[in-house]
């Protein structure tokens, strides 16, 4: 029996392998993506383009205004003097947002008033705005504590001392970058196995599979197996690229991660014969490929949460084995968690994975008979 | 052109008769395999529904853990205000450690921590310290989390100082004003690149698998023994999906304005011609991959790596284009799907920005014409 799921998981290599075209797909991307991605993805800004409008000559203004320009998210654009140009600099996409002072703000300042600054943001991508937003109020609040320090102004009662966990500085790359694992490890695996059994339907040898000896387990295992091995080594490859190349820290346990990669693996593997099983033509199999890896991916909580999503979609998440990895992932990647921490995820990923397995050596058989 | 024949009559050798046969085998192909309509039609409705309700970065009623080591008036009135506002939902806890605990557990997102000198310190020195602790692991949430609990602060000082008879005096106060979308929705900027994503896959899906199948059953080569032209096969193919392309994109417009309440205030003729746009270059890119594939297998696989994850990512979809390095940022401009989320954004939510429209435009066409050109060259190749 192990000899003949070792002599099918060989030819399933050598179909995947020995076209050249399939094999740069398989290694080429994943190596280019996660270097691509790992700078692409965050939701950090640097470098904003930013225009003042100082109608304000008083000293005031310019020590406030000094404040922006030693930051590396803002980039000084250009100082105008008319209101006209507020609009044209931001509709035109020149800057993400105009400081408006006005002509009494060092005046109000000096007189222990509140001086008020308008910050006008393009909202078109109102999270940019916002997080844009964020970093002004940090700034302001931050020059008023100086302020009222240095100029003998009444302090408020009370002040927020605030710290995050896991993340010192909030970095978003390493909320993103972990997860392009988990994201990258689906995509491969769901590429090798949703095509392999289409695939031999449309050229007529899943007929003669079958008439072999072989089990539907056996077919199952040797048809797994190649699944299996290429997503633990492109996993393997990406979680090095991400410590030694993107200097994420790994506090946690890796059997742990390798753990979750099992269980992960076992439900993409299963989701990709179940897939491959039930297409007749490898169109379909494509097409049952991407119809499960774009809201796989969209829906897992990899770059908007799933504390965010109605209460019916995120009951639907519940389907979706990228959620639970993504969780275990970032949770072993930046909180340190071990197992104590993961049962809860991995579960669910391994009911998935024995669901579908089992679903897809059924839809073998049904062809059998 | 290649082998250009004196047919009289024709446009630049095309025949209209053999193109107006070609077309209707192909649309004959799409009516009898239901799958490319579903394609083009079921599917961005489906894909645009989910992902419209799903993807949100709109934070409400994050968990947070409120933890009072001396209950008194003053620290329950500060977090009276935690209950009130709709971005939290506050879980009273008896100690630090229970909340940190639930804290590494996930089940809440951040602690709010008044300590036992909380209320002294309030009414003597001043400078009383709230501690704020909140999980850094989804960074942007935790921003926004932060964002929420100065704002709560903020309306707190506000309060307690009027009690007080003393209005609260900070120095620089911040006004701002959000253009193109006001409320801050999310959604508003999210559903117009949803589209432009969706469209993306659309466009390669239909195409690449298509023509592949073709080559890979070798009917390609037989239609390409006939007399019938390269351009006139090429445009054969097109056109069908074009118009296939076009319907889903009405389907998805439509979604968006009545379903999802996404403004539009630029012009339908704009819109237009920027799907079109879009819709021709995606449809030359599936043509090319299936042509540099060869068989559905590889077509099947460059079209997931090329379409979705670029789109996903490198689009300016979620992720802010201008942040990224400048390589990376040399890169987007590969990406068709860039310039539509663009082109969609604007028309959507801040109306014809012509300057905007056009450079996009431009950039699709330019786009469009390198594809066209390499199909050109590879399918002569092929055919001699």
């Amino acid at each position: 029996m192990l000899r003949r799921i070792y002599a099918l998981m060989v030819k399933e290599f050598l179909a995947i392998l020995k076209d050249k075209k399939s094999r740069m797909v398989l290694v080429l991307p994943p190596v280019a993506q996660i270097l691509v991605f790992g700078y692409a993805a965050s939701f950090d800004l640097y470098n904003v383009p930013y225009a003042v409008y100082n109608e304000d000559t008083g000293e005031a203004s310019r020590v406030f205004l000094a404040r922006f320009d030693g930051s590396r998210t803002f980039k000084f654009y250009g100082a105008i003097d008319d209101d006209a140009q507020i609009a044209s600099l931001i509709n035109l996409g020149k800057v993400l947002m105009v400081i408006h002072l006005g002509p009494t703000f060092s005046r109000d300042l000096s007189r222990e008033k509140t001086g008020t600054i308008q910050v006008i943001l393009d909202g078109r991508n109102s999270n940019t705005a916002l997080i844009g937003l964020n970093y002004i109020q940090s700034i302001v609040a931050d020059f008023n504590e100086d302020w009222a320090a240095t100029h003998g102004r009444t302090i408020p009662p009370a002040r927020l001392v605030v710290r995050s966990w896991f993340n010192e500085m909030l970095d978003s790359h390493w909320f993103i970058i972990p997860g392009i694992v988990a994201l990258l490890t689906l995509v491969v695996t769901i590429e090798v196995t949703s095509l392999s059994v289409a695939k031999e339907r449309e050229a007529g040898t899943f007929d003669q599979l079958l008439v072999t000896p072989m089990t539907p387990v056996e077919i199952l295992v040797g048809k797994s197996l190649p699944g299996f091995i290429i997503g633990t080594l492109e996993a393997t490859f990406i979680i090095l690229v991400i410590v030694t190349w993107f200097h994420i820290p790994l506090r946690g346990s890796i059997p742990a991660l390798y753990f979750g990669l099992f269980t992960f693996l076992l439900s993409a593997i299963g989701i990709g014969l179940m897939i491959s099983a039930f297409s007749v033509t490898q169109q379909q199999g494509l097409m049952g490929a991407f119809l499960f890896l774009v809201p796989s991916v969209i829906l897992s909580g990899f770059a908007t949460p799933i504390a965010n999503m109605p209460r019916l979609v995120q009951d639907l998440t519940y389907l979706n084995p990228l959620r639970y990895f993504l969780i275990v992932v970032r949770s072993i990647f930046l909180q340190g968690a071990s197992f104590d921490l993961l049962w809860s995820q991995y579960w669910p990923m391994a009911l998935i994975g024995v669901v579908t397995l089992a679903a897809a050596g059924m839809l073998f058989r049904g062809r059998m008979y | 052109m290649t082998g250009e024949q004196p047919y009289g009559g024709h446009m630049r050798g095309i025949s209209m008769m053999r193109l107006r046969g070609l077309v209707k085998k192909e649309s004959y192909q799409i009516i009898r395999d239901p799958s490319s309509i579903g394609i083009a039609f079921v599917l961005p409705v489906v894909l645009l529904f989910i992902f419209g309700y799903g993807v949100s970065l709109d934070a409400q009623h994050v968990p947070m853990a409120m933890v009072i080591d001396k209950p008194d008036k003053a620290a329950f009135d500060f977090i009276s205000g935690f209950g009130q506002s709709e971005y939290f939902s506050p879980v009273i806890m008896n100690n630090i450690q229970e909340a940190e605990k639930a804290l590494m557990q996930r089940r809440i997102d951040g602690i709010v921590w008044l300590r036992g000198d909380f209320g002294r310190l309030l009414l003597s020195t001043g400078n009383a310290p709230i501690g704020v602790i909140v999980n850094g692991v989804d960074a942007n949430q935790a921003r926004i989390t932060i964002g929420y609990v100065t704002g709560a602060w903020i309306k707190w000082l506000e309060r307690f100082s009027m009690e007080r008879g003393r209005p609260l005096n900070i120095p620089v106060n911040v006004d701002y004003r959000i253009w193109f979308n006001a409320a801050v929705r999310s959604r508003n900027f999210l559903v117009p690149g949803l589209i432009a994503v969706i469209m993306t896959l659309i466009g390669a899906m239909l195409t690449a698998m298509v023509i592949a199948r073709e080559w890979e059953r070798g009917t390609m080569e037989a239609l390409m023994v006939s007399p019938v032209k390269i351009q006139e096969i090429l445009l054969g193919k097109i056109i069908p999906y074009f118009v296939l392309g076009m319907g889903g994109m009405a389907l998805s417009v439509a979604m968006a304005i009545f379903i999802f309440h996404v403004p539009l205030r630029g012009s339908f003729f704009a819109l237009t011609i920027g799907s079109a746009l879009f819709m021709l270059t995606a449809i030359f890119m599936g043509l090319l991959i299936s042509q540099t594939a060869g068989s559905q297998f590889v077509a099947g696989q460059i079209a997931i790596v090329v379409t979705f994850l670029p789109a996903f990512m490198l689009s300016g979809f979620v992720f802010d284009i201008g942040s990224m390095p400048m390589v990376i940022q040399w890169l987007t401009h590969l990406v068709a799907a860039r310039y539509f989320v663009s082109i969609l954004q604007n028309i959507f939510l801040a109306g014809d920005i012509w300057p905007i429209f056009f450079s996009n435009c431009l950039w699709l066409v330019a786009m469009g014409t390198a594809f066209i050109v390499i199909i050109r060259k590879k399918a002569r190749k092929r055919l001699e």
